[in-house]
């Protein structure tokens, strides 16, 4: 990566947080509801994966945690925090919510909110690809709790047997909501489990995204080339609660501290300084301006789209005007 | 116009259709070089290949998952799943991936799958082999379920469900495989929606569905014969959604109706058309719509105990005697 690739992607990093923290103001306002599962401390992830990869064009699936990943594959902010607020102009037109964001243009299939569905959507994406010959690569991207469901091992298995052009990201934050890694999983490194299926795998600090782009090239390149799936393991930390909903109460201190003195956007950031790339009042600019667009363009928005009509409550239910519906007859 | 078996017919309709795009695709557990537990697959391997015949390992939520996943990037697959008993380890992925995602999206993504699967009660195959889930699945919005109740409906009905762009989860029965009937020659698409009178009459509906349309047409003829009863038998081969009008317009005639049914009552089919009739046609009627269903248990082992479980035709034509007041 160069200088200006680290440059525009300590935008997207820093947009990110600042989008998700904003998504919390407007929880906290009311203005969003349901479950809102956010992702500061762990952009790296997502961002070193998908630069490495081709966003908008390989196809991506993830878990509830999923605005972040919608972004870096292109969708429209706007239309991701529409979504949050339940509007018509949502990217999922306000029938999804913050679990269920979709920006199938983009590739972005989804976010998905019970754990481990996607894992087998992840791998017959990828059996798709390869029956059409295309050279796009599946990614999917899944929390480590995940990886304790019955889905992991059949869809590992069945990625395997086919050698499907899957790749698997754990983000490991070391907690499935408030149970730490070390009570629910047998096998913490996560990246050794999959050596039951001959699956190659890596483990990688999450939190800098030189090494998630390294590690993730060498992911990437082994699932185009063809040679099956591979298995990434990131080892990250979340900054806020599982959810809204949760006082994360069960962390010490000192293990947030630690956590927070690894934040990869301030790494990134000391690295660009440190290399004459930036100076901090730059950075403050950025910051400063990203801030202000989000509430002069993103917020704006949603403040002002539209409700969705509820005479339209059971549209996308089903096809519409589908012909076959009828034995073929339009 | 040939008749065959209704094994016969599915495995036309999954030829038919995979000679004609490269991207349906079939898969379950020894559908491939066995063809198939009923023979639905069989010799599609050797003409189509491991790529597109694929024998998946005893992973039913995985592989239903990856034939959803696969059908959200343009492939169209038609999974298998052995018995439907192995269908409740699929449910999370028929319900919440496939029935949802194009409501969940905003409309953005669909999942075109064919989920078939052989229900209800064979001989003797106990509890865990004997499920019958249709009750299940028709009460989940945005899957369609339908339930071929002879050879060309299931022809007809594979052929219109792999190119329709919802998931559709079709009901067949372990006992129906080698039943013959007329298929037509040429390419025949039955509709998704809607239901079939199977016999005309005037004095009661019987409404069925797969395996208990055959009980309400045998009940008629014997009701016609000893009694003088002339039963109309509405078969309704799509369960979600339910046709309304055909309901109500079969009624609206007769004044009376039955639903026979194979499975518990409670939840079922036949409660759900009981209150169709209630909404669209209460004053038609001469008499309290009836239930004609299974026990209420899981279903024994045992041969008298599993008849005793299972409705058949003379249950039905004792319901109808009742319903008249000639018992
Ligand atoms: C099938 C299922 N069981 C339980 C839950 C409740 N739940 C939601 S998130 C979660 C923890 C998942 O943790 P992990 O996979 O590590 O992802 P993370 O939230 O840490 O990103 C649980 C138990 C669920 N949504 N789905």
């Amino acid at each position: 990566m160069n200088a200006a690739d680290k440059k525009r992607l300590l935008r997207e990093m820093l947009f990110a947080r600042r989008f998700e923290e904003r998504c919390y103001e407007a929880y906290v306002e009311r203005k969003i509801g349901g479950f809102l599962h956010l992702y500061p401390g762990e952009e790296a992830c997502v961002h070193g994966v998908m630069e490495a990869a081709r966003p908008g064009v390989d196809y991506v699936i993830t878990g509830y945690r999923d605005h972040v990943h919608a972004l870096k594959c292109g969708a429209d902010p706007k239309a991701v925090m529409a979504e949050l607020y339940g509007k018509e102009s949502g990217s999922s037109k306000g029938r999804g919510g913050s679990m269920h964001i979709f920006d199938v243009k983009h590739r972005f299939m989804g976010g998905y909110a019970l754990v481990g569905g996607p894992f087998p959507l992840a791998v017959g994406m990828a059996k798709g690809i390869k029956l059409k010959g295309g050279d796009e690569i599946s990614i999917c991207f899944l929390g480590d709790a995940a990886n304790n469901q019955g889905t992991f091992h059949e869809s590992m298995n069945m990625a395997a047997i086919w050698e499907l052009p899957v790749l698997f990201v754990t983000e490991n934050n070391l907690y499935g909501i408030g149970t730490r890694i070390d009570r629910s999983t047998a096998v913490q490194d996560q990246y050794k489990r999959t050596c039951g299926y001959n699956i190659p795998s890596a483990q990688a600090d999450g939190q800098d995204i030189d090494q998630v782009y390294e590690a993730a090239k060498i992911a990437v390149d082994h699932v185009r080339s063809g040679q099956g799936p591979y298995m990434l393991e990131l080892m990250t930390y979340r900054y806020r609660g599982h959810s809204m909903s949760d006082s994360n109460a069960y962390r010490s201190k000192d293990e947030e501290q630690m956590w927070g003195k690894r934040d990869p956007i301030t790494i990134l950031r000391n690295r660009l300084i440190e290399a004459g790339e930036m100076t901090d009042i730059d950075y403050q600019q950025l910051d400063k301006e990203i801030i202000e667009s989000i509430e002069r363009d993103i917020i704006a928005f949603c403040e002002a789209s539209a409700e969705p009509d509820v005479a339209e409550l059971e549209r996308y239910v089903l096809a519409e005007n589908d012909p076959w519906v009828k034995g073929g007859v339009a | 116009m040939a008749e065959i078996m209704y094994w016969e017919a599915i495995r036309r309709a999954h030829d038919e259709e995979m000679a004609r795009d490269p991207l349906v695709i079939c898969m379950g557990e020894d559908i491939g070089i066995a063809g198939g537990t009923y023979k639905a697959t069989q010799g599609l391997y050797d003409k189509y290949g491991p790529e597109r015949v694929i024998d998946t390992p005893i992973s039913e939520n995985s592989y239903t998952g990856l034939g959803i996943g696969a059908s959200f990037v343009g492939v169209r697959p038609i999974i298998e799943i052995m018995s439907v008993n192995f269908a409740w380890l699929a449910t999370d992925q028929i319900v919440n991936s496939a029935a949802k995602v194009r409501y969940m999206s905003g409309g953005q993504l669909e999942a075109p799958v064919v989920i078939r699967s052989p229900g209800g009660t064979a001989h003797q195959l106990g509890a865990q082999h004997s499920a019958r889930m249709e009750k299940v699945f028709m009460g989940i919005a945005g899957l369609r379920v339908v339930t071929p109740s002879n050879p060309r409906q299931a022809y007809g009905l594979i052929k219109s469900a792999v190119r329709c762009n919802d998931p559709v989860f079709i009901n067949e029965h372990e006992l129906m495989y080698n039943m013959k009937g007329e298929v037509p020659d040429e390419e025949y698409f039955h509709p998704l929606e809607g239901s079939e009178v199977a016999r005309k009459g005037r004095d009661i509906t019987l409404f069925g569905y797969n395996v208990s349309v055959h009980w309400c047409l045998q009940a008629a003829e014997t009701l016609a014969k000893k009694h003088g009863i002339d039963c109309e038998v509405v078969d309704l081969y799509a369960l979600n959604p339910l046709d309304r009008v055909g309901i109500r317009e079969s009624v609206s005639k007769t004044h009376r109706a039955l639903i026979a049914e194979e499975a518990e009552p409670a939840v079922g089919v036949g409660a759900e058309v009981m209150a169709l009739i209630n909404e669209e046609c209460f004053f038609e009627l001469d008499a309290p719509p009836v239930r004609v269903s299974a026990a209420n248990v899981p279903i024994p082992y045992n041969h008298g105990l599993e008849k005793a479980a299972i409705p058949n035709a003379g249950a039905v034509v004792q319901a109808v005697l009742k319903i008249v007041g000639k018992v």
